[in-house]
């Protein structure tokens, strides 16, 4: 038998990574089964996942470039560049809403059966990514409708769709740690994910904020995907020095939740 | 044989909070005081939350021991089984042993992999179907996808729920759950099974396939670690087992040693519910939330009342069993179950009520049910009784207790067993014997 698994106090700390590799498939299997949920006894299913943002992008191209006339970048057809923001900030604030509510909606599970608890909230953020997917179909069929062809950026699109979801991450688990003991987080999380869409440029481009704010604007993690996503695919300008905080924020927010959930991790099954 | 659990100097703390406030007198806490007490308090938390420490409610913390020095092994292939009364720390060497929580102190050493039935049915999703579940079901209990397409149709056959195998489980009956989530579990193939309380769900054609799937696991060298508060379950799967009490072992042996010793804790726990009368101390099933009666207590007809010993019965004489209870609400007809088992933790015969009369009519107050056991001659032992009331709405049991010492059967030489001839359950006290000679049949039938 080569399986022996020694319990001590503060020896799970050691295997984790090795037991969270263990426990893939359980993490296949709680993605594919909340993927299967959600549009249970739904009429229209999963065109959810594209109504939301569709009508999201159709009110703020109203709102922000017929009513506010703010300009958009270059020669970017305006809804083309709102659609593109919807879609990064759909993931994200759906991550972070799902993983947050994840551990108390698997409590079933964590009182009674051990695997890396780390599981239950990213499987959560699959579902939402699962569902940018399907949006991302909607903006192919947008780009052929506007006749936008990307040019060799978008060779770095897997690159931002990475950092999309390290930054979905990050903070997520943060505050799934946090929500376990602390239920004020599920208060929280929807007013954050209410305020970031205006503070983030969703409905507009960040292109219009002052060059000498721009630097602290980019301290919002989800400025450096959005406007990643739209220089590769739409090709607006690049501010490198914003990206780069962004990513920097980003980076200690994944940290910061790893850090974070794991210190609590073990208490989850006593606290729950 | 290698030991395939190895448990050493196990120990696991808890902390229980308290509130200052609770043993002063309320008046003296002012507004200013429970502001900066619920202050500190916040930083503390935080603090703790923040390292990883155990957050706790409360500003006096008080430690609990839920296990205390826990010491054992099983070996490859071995049934063991573990009996204890509730809050004995089973519960907590069980989520010790499953990863649920860290311990304490000391350590374990798990060769092989583990599976755990803390609860069947863990992880069932109520929108998805039973084929859905069976998969999901698997990978939450340590199955991989490959491992459950190969047993899917055993599982299936075994749960008896092919026609609904498309249904949300949402919709299955509770009996066809429990089946479905049982035989998932029931074909896990880990080296080291814990099973907690499962035998004790469906009917009794699916217990007994059950108990069949547990033996014949046993059977393959997979180390089981059985738990129940079923006697007869424990004696025919287990050959060792332990008995734990207030955190710590008292007891590790062959299992009928463990089960009689078990049953005799049960005595101290009789003693202390007549002094206090309340049964409080017995393991007890209720299913309502507000029930409509519970019992109170329950005796022998005739008894003194020395609480430390158990009411003698002379062999081969008739006994009554008083068992009062506390009405709420008036229960038209109820029934009355008690059932007597011998100190091995045996069947000895159930006593129904229903099956005597229509069903006993019960006012609000304290009644008392006189049961008096006529012709029913006990062999010389302890007898333990389950006692359970059914108010005949939905036949859930409104209350019940088990395992409480009933009565002894003393044999004051009224009757000689010669050469120590084992006894058995019962004793019949009116059986004749007479000699004749034999008469040919061929004979007979001539005149």
């Amino acid at each position: 038998m080569s399986d022996v698994v020694i319990i001590e106090y503060g020896r799970h700390e050691r295997n984790y990574w090795r037991d969270i590799w263990r426990y893939r498939e359980l993490f296949y299997v709680l993605a594919w089964r909340d993927v299967a949920v959600r549009y249970k006894q739904t009429i229209i299913g999963a065109s959810w996942a594209l109504i939301r943002p569709f009508l999201t992008m159709v009110v703020f191209t109203m709102v922000f470039s017929r009513i506010a006339k703010l300009p958009s970048d270059a020669a970017i057809p305006y809804p083309l560049m709102v659609f593109v923001g919807t879609l990064a900030w759909t993931f994200f604030s759906t991550g972070l809403t799902d993983a947050s509510n994840s551990m108390i909606g698997n409590s079933n599970l964590i009182s009674k059966i051990y695997f890396p608890r780390l599981i239950v909230p990213t499987a959560a953020v699959v579902v939402a990514f699962a569902d940018f997917l399907i949006a991302f179909g909607l903006l192919l069929g947008m780009m052929v409708w506007y006749q936008f062809l990307p040019s060799w950026h978008v060779l770095f699109l897997p690159f931002f769709v990475a950092a999309g979801i390290a930054a979905t991450i990050g903070p997520s688990l943060w505050v799934t740690a946090l929500n376990v003991k602390y239920r004020d987080f599920r208060i929280i999380v929807p007013f954050i994910v209410q305020l970031g869409l205006y503070v983030s440029p969703v409905g507009f481009s960040s292109s219009i904020v002052p060059e000498k704010w721009r630097l602290l604007y980019s301290l919002n993690p989800v400025v450096g995907v959005i406007d990643g996503f739209r220089w590769s695919l739409l090709g607006s300008e690049i501010y490198l020095p914003g990206m780069a905080v962004s990513f920097a924020v980003i980076a200690f927010f994944m940290w910061l939740g790893v850090h974070q959930f794991r210190a609590t991790e073990k208490s989850f099954a006593d606290l729950i | 044989m290698t030991a395939v659990i190895t448990v050493e100097n196990l120990s696991k703390r808890y902390l229980l909070g308290h509130r200052a406030s609770d043993n002063t007198p309320a008046g003296d806490v002012s507004l200013r005081d429970a502001i900066s007490r619920t202050a500190r308090n916040a930083i503390r938390k935080t603090g703790d939350l923040m390292k990883g420490r155990e957050v706790v409610h409360g500003d006096q913390i008080e430690e609990f021991w839920a296990l205390t020095d826990v010491n054992f092994e099983v070996k490859e292939g071995e049934v063991l089984g573990l009996i204890s009364r509730n809050g004995a720390g089973k519960s907590t060497l069980l989520k010790v042993l499953s990863r649920i929580t860290e311990p304490t102190k000391g350590r374990v050493t798990l060769r092989g992999r583990v599976a755990s039935l803390l609860e069947v049915g863990t992880g069932f999703h109520p929108e998805l179907s039973g084929r859905e579940n069976i998969f999901l079901n698997g990978a939450i209990l340590g199955m991989s996808r490959v491992d459950i397409r190969k047993k899917f149709d055993e599982i299936v056959a075994f749960s008896e729920v092919e026609k609904f195998l498309d249904t949300p489980v949402k919709r299955y009956s509770s009996g066809m759950y429990v089946r479905l989530a049982f035989a998932v579990a029931a074909h896990m193939e880990p080296e080291i099974l814990i099973v907690d309380e499962v035998l004790a769900v469906g009917d009794a054609a699916f217990q007994a396939k059950c108990m069949g799937k547990m033996s014949s696991v046993a059977s393959e060298n997979r180390t089981v670690l059985f738990v129940s508060h079923n006697m007869g379950a424990i004696k025919t799967l287990t050959t060792r087992s332990l008995l734990m009490q207030s955190g710590s072992i008292t007891a590790d042996a062959d299992s009928e040693t463990v089960i009689e010793k078990y049953l005799l804790t049960s005595l101290d726990a009789r003693a202390k519910a007549l002094k206090a009368k309340s049964l409080e101390g017995f393991r007890r099933g209720r299913n309502y939330d507000n029930p409509p009666a519970s019992i109170v207590e329950i005796n022998i007809a005739s008894a003194n009342d020395d609480s430390d010993t158990l009411p003698e019965v002379e062999l081969g004489s008739d006994f009554t069993v008083e068992i009062c209870l506390d009405v709420e609400s008036p229960i038209l007809a109820g029934d009355l179950c008690v059932v007597l088992m011998n100190s091995q933790g045996e069947r000895v015969t159930s006593l129904v009520a229903s099956d005597k009369v229509v069903g006993l009519s019960l006012r609000p107050g304290e009644n008392v049910v006189r049961l008096s056991v006529k012709d029913l001659h006990l062999a010389p032992g302890r007898y333990f009784a389950d006692v359970s009331l059914d108010p005949m709405i939905d036949g859930k049991s409104c209350d019940a207790i088990f395992d409480y010492p009933l009565l002894t059967v003393v044999n004051h030489g009224q009757v000689t067993h010669a050469l120590n001839r084992p006894w058995g359950s019962v004793y019949s006290k009116n059986a004749t014997w007479s000699v004749s000679e034999k008469v040919e049949k061929i004979a007979a039938v001539g005149t």
